[in-house]
């Protein structure tokens, strides 16, 4: 039995109905608001079985985080309290114990032993200042009593099981020295390290790239067969749930809008909540037998934006940006973060630029508007070379091309209106004169769908959709050319993502705008881009067609890459994600260790792929 | 290691020559003549010309820069002009009472402190938190004259407890040790509570509160290492204030120290003292910011390894 467990995880049945391991009955939670507090979950109702996995899904402030803090009452430490409702748990002794009516002391005996749990952010969730060893012995002494030694060995044993490579050696590091995959695993080691009988995991892969994801998700699974634990999943990717979840909660502000059986739940969502969660979601592939992009609208028609044989609005040749490694005075390597990369963009046409973190992909758009400066290659901006740009070329560049950031939050200044952010590339260019600016300013408030007094307010007052929408009304301001999109969705909600996706695509019908799209999400690249480049340690290793490069990809990166998308169809849950292992190597470079590069070779019509070794791979 | 010392050494030599052309001409600047005053009153103007160039003090005013610190490089400090004595052997006498006086304050107002802010921060919010938080900004706020003179009519006049002033035994330290102590005390106290109350936000405190440890484990073994990373570098600047603040309470308290001396000094006008006492105050400086640093590194392994 044991055996058929460990290799198909994902078939592991539900332990049999009654063996509750956590029953969470009429939960409210509150915490403290400006005016005393706020209701944030109400009267919640959730099972967890031994073996079960349970996703929590929601979109932000939905209480789903809350509710886990619940659970664990580290709720209390937030200044949060249980209003009403009950939390059953049932002990490894077999005692049912009401969490709520226990004190920290029993609480304490609970946490770590019986209830483990992995957070969202690997890069802040372990001390800084403590060697790995320690940060994992510590619970090993706590609970199972052991000595120094057998906690060490036992922390080591961990890191073997959760595939830390080199296990002895990573106990001696300090969690900065480790990659963000790394410091899950060891999130993971630690939080099964007194085998509890419940897991909690708190967006575990939400931080992390998708290649890291699929392994770290496969590693949740088999480890969940092997302890038969339950499995609280907290995610707001609808994705990762098709993946790993055998019963799902939707949570809409507080409330739980609808649970079910997974397969049941995608297949007949009951509730309008649900139903529009799961349409916002982009699923890959599902442009798989068109050429062109389309957006998320209803009836949306094919993006045919691209005017065949148009001079391209910018064409960046062999550029390449790298970054000196010092240590003392003395030069000791470099990044080499944009290797020979070059592309044309088209009038009207979206090249999606796609990779994971490190790959060089928002250096090369910060390259490109001279936010770092490339050390060699030519960028062109409507046949002119800008690589030595006189005052004239660079007032022309940051006119015609417009970059939108990743987080709103941050790319609008706090102290200023909307409106005078939006008005400011206005003056700054010359475009209009006294009231003309502010008339320019409302219908540009306007093309991105937000009301013209929205122009008074500050970005406080605005949601991360609406701010959104602003920065896009600024970068279309200055009337550009081609629009850069930095990771410009990736920070927003499902749903409005969705919105803002379809918006940025209505402003290209309009404007004929180019646009670069950075992303990491290749569900969304799939639906706005007409081209798509793939980036692997500072280099484009494939590019060609959206519909070529996705539906046929040549290399082996591109490969890994659409292999890991988790995909938000249970039906096509795969026994094991057939995963990768092992770590992306560094860009980083001794002097004398210069990559290789080599042009792209031709496989199809525009299609061109690297036959060179990049990292390793072809 | 070594190599990073020496960087660092050789990196305080511009600052240190900064330093010695503004104390030489802000010494200068100070309004009186250390010529006359040194040749008495009645002395004719052709005797005060004589003792003016044996001090040192003809010439423009930038040879005399020079001559003094070329003098000053090779280790002769001059003569006092008020004593007659080496400036060293002057120097020299005074410097341990400081230093003491110094290393006892910041030892204990240091562990109070810190104790004190981390003892708020885990009660934040609450009346003890508030109480201590009180009594804080009351350290800060008192003039240490002020308090010294205070603390001596208290102990010393009415109870008789503690000696008005001097040097030798522990009970001289008390007060003037309290009275110099007590402000960075209560602004440590402040530093720590506000570096833990934001370290306890972060998530690695969550996780080793999940780990089932109890709260006193994680603040004293898992915040407060995080939280005095910042405060170890308060606590250097925290050390110039002292001996800045040295010169107020020795002269309260009689304490034979620099501070006391320098105030002679000034009012004497007695430069090769005055100037040689404030490189000397440089050059501490530098040197606990340089320990600042290494403590720092210490403390911080992500600074340390790379």
């Amino acid at each position: 039995m044991a055996e058929t467990v460990t290799q198909h995880p994902a078939l592991t049945m539900p332990a049999s109905a009654g063996a509750d391991l956590l029953r969470v009955q009429g939960l409210s939670l509150a915490m403290p608001g400006a005016d005393g507090p706020v209701t944030v979950v109400q009267e919640l109702d959730l099972a967890v079985r031994a073996g079960e996995t349970v996703a929590l899904v929601g979109e932000s402030g939905s209480g789903k985080s809350v509710t886990a803090l619940a659970i664990t009452r580290l709720l209390d430490d937030t200044g949060g309290r249980i209003t009403a409702g009950r939390i059953d748990f049932t002990t490894r002794d077999g005692a049912r114990l009401d969490l709520v009516a226990l004190d920290d002391a029993a609480m304490r005996r609970l946490r770590g032993a019986e209830i483990g749990m992995v957070f969202q952010e690997p890069m802040t969730s372990l001390n800084p200042v403590m060697r790995v060893d320690e940060q994992i012995a510590e619970a090993i002494r706590l609970h199972r009593g052991m000595d120094d030694a057998a906690a060490l060995a036992e922390a080591k044993r961990l890191l073997d099981r959760v595939r830390v490579a080199d296990a002895p050696r990573q106990l001696q590091r300090f969690p900065f020295e480790l990659s963000g995959g790394m410091r899950q695993r060891v999130m993971i080691a630690l939080a099964i390290s007194c085998r509890p009988r419940l897991l909690i995991a708190d967006e575990p892969t939400t931080a992390l790239d998708v290649t890291v994801q699929a392994q770290v998700l496969r590693l949740l699974r088999e480890l969940q067969a092997e302890y038969g634990m339950g499995l609280l999943f907290i995610t707001h990717d609808m994705g990762v749930v098709a993946e790993i979840a055998d019963r799902v909660a939707v949570l809409q502000r507080g409330r739980c809008v609808e649970q079910n059986e997974t397969a049941a739940l995608f297949a007949a969502p009951s509730h309008a909540y649900t139903r529009m969660l799961l349409d916002a979601v982009p699923m890959l592939g599902a442009l798989a037998d068109e050429a062109l992009p389309r957006s998320f609208a209803k009836d949306s028609l094919p993006q045919d934006t691209v005017t065949p044989g148009a001079a391209p609005v910018l064409e960046v040749r062999g550029i390449a940006t790298r970054f000196p490694v010092r240590r003392g005075l003395r030069l000791r390597g470099r990044v080499h973060a944009v290797e020979q990369v070059s592309f044309a963009v088209r009038p009207g046409e979206t090249l999606g630029l796609v990779g994971e973190s490190g790959c060089g992909k928002s250096t090369t758009g910060r390259s490109i508007v001279r936010l770092e400066l490339p050390d060699e290659g030519q960028v062109l901006l409507e046949g002119t070379d800008i690589s030595r740009p006189s005052g004239a070329d660079l007032a022309r560049l940051h006119r015609e091309i417009q970059v939108v950031f990743q987080d709103p939050y941050a790319a609008l200044n706090p102290r200023l209106t909307l409106g005078y952010s939006i008005a400011e590339p206005i003056r700054t260019h010359g475009l209009a004169k006294g009231d003309a600016i502010e008339a320019r300013v409302r219908s540009l408030l306007a093309d991105v769908g937000l009301p013209a007094e929205f122009a008074q307010r500050y970005p406080h007052e605005l949601s991360g959709g609406q701010r959104q929408r602003v920065c896009i009304a600024r970068a279309l301001a200055s009337e550009p050319k081609l629009i850069i999109a930095d990771e410009a969705v990736a920070a927003l909600d499902v749903s409005i993502r969705a919105q803002v996706v379809n918006l940025l695509m209505d402003l290209q019908r309009r404007h004929r705008l180019a646009m670069l799209f950075i992303s990491h999400d290749m569900a969304v690249v799939e639906r706005v881009s007409h081209r798509v480049a793939v980036m692997y340690l500072g280099q484009i290793v494939e590019i060609g067609p959206r519909q070529a490069v996705m539906q046929t990809p040549q290399h082996a990166y591109t490969q890994r890459l659409l292999a890991a998308v988790p995909i938000p169809d249970p039906a096509r849950r795969r026994a094991l994600p057939p995963v990768a292992e092992g770590e992306v190597p560094s860009p980083m470079r001794r002097l004398e260790d210069a990559p290789i590069v080599a042009p792209l070779v031709r496989v199809g019509p525009d299609h061109f792929v690297a036959r060179h070794s990049v990292g390793g791979l072809y | 290691m070594l190599s990073y010392l020496l960087r660092r050494l050789a990196g305080s030599l511009p600052v240190l020559l900064a330093v010695s052309i503004f104390v030489f001409g802000f010494v200068h600047a100070l309004p009186g003549d250390p010529a006359r005053l040194q040749a008495g009153p009645e002395a004719s103007p052709a005797e005060i010309e004589a003792i003016r160039a044996d001090m040192g003090l003809d010439g423009p005013i930038w040879s005399q820069y020079l001559r003094w610190a070329g003098h000053t490089v090779q280790g002769q400090l001059g003569v006092s002009t008020k004593t007659r004595q080496p400036v060293a052997q002057v120097i020299g006498e005074r410097f341990w009472p400081t230093m003491w006086l110094t290393l006892v304050s910041m030892v204990w107002s240091t562990v109070l402190g810190v104790g004190l802010g981390v003892f708020s921060a885990l009660r934040r919010g609450s009346a003890a938190d508030q109480a201590s938080m009180v009594v804080a900004i009351s350290g800060v706020s008192f003039p240490s004259f002020w308090l010294g003179l205070l603390l001596i009519d208290l102990f010393s006049v009415q109870l008789g407890w503690l000696p008005t002033g001097g040097y030798g035994t522990w009970q001289h330290y008390v007060m003037p040790s309290f009275t110099l102590g007590i402000g960075v005390a209560a602004v440590m106290a402040r530093f720590t509570r506000s570096a833990f109350v934001e370290v306890a936000r972060e998530d690695f405190v969550r996780t080793a509160r999940m780990k089932g440890l109890s709260r006193s484990v994680v603040a004293w073994k898992h915040t407060l290492r995080n939280a005095l990373i910042p405060v170890i570098t308060l606590t250097g600047l925290q050390f110039g204030f002292l001996l800045g603040g040295a010169i107020v309470v020795e002269t309260v308290f009689s304490w034979p120290g620099l501070g006391r001396l320098l105030v002679d000094s000034v009012s004497f006008r007695d430069y090769p003292v005055i100037q040689a006492e404030i490189m000397l105050f440089s050059v501490e400086f530098l040197l606990i910011n340089l320990g600042v640093d290494l403590l720092y590194a210490a403390a911080n392994p992500e600074i340390r390894l790379s």
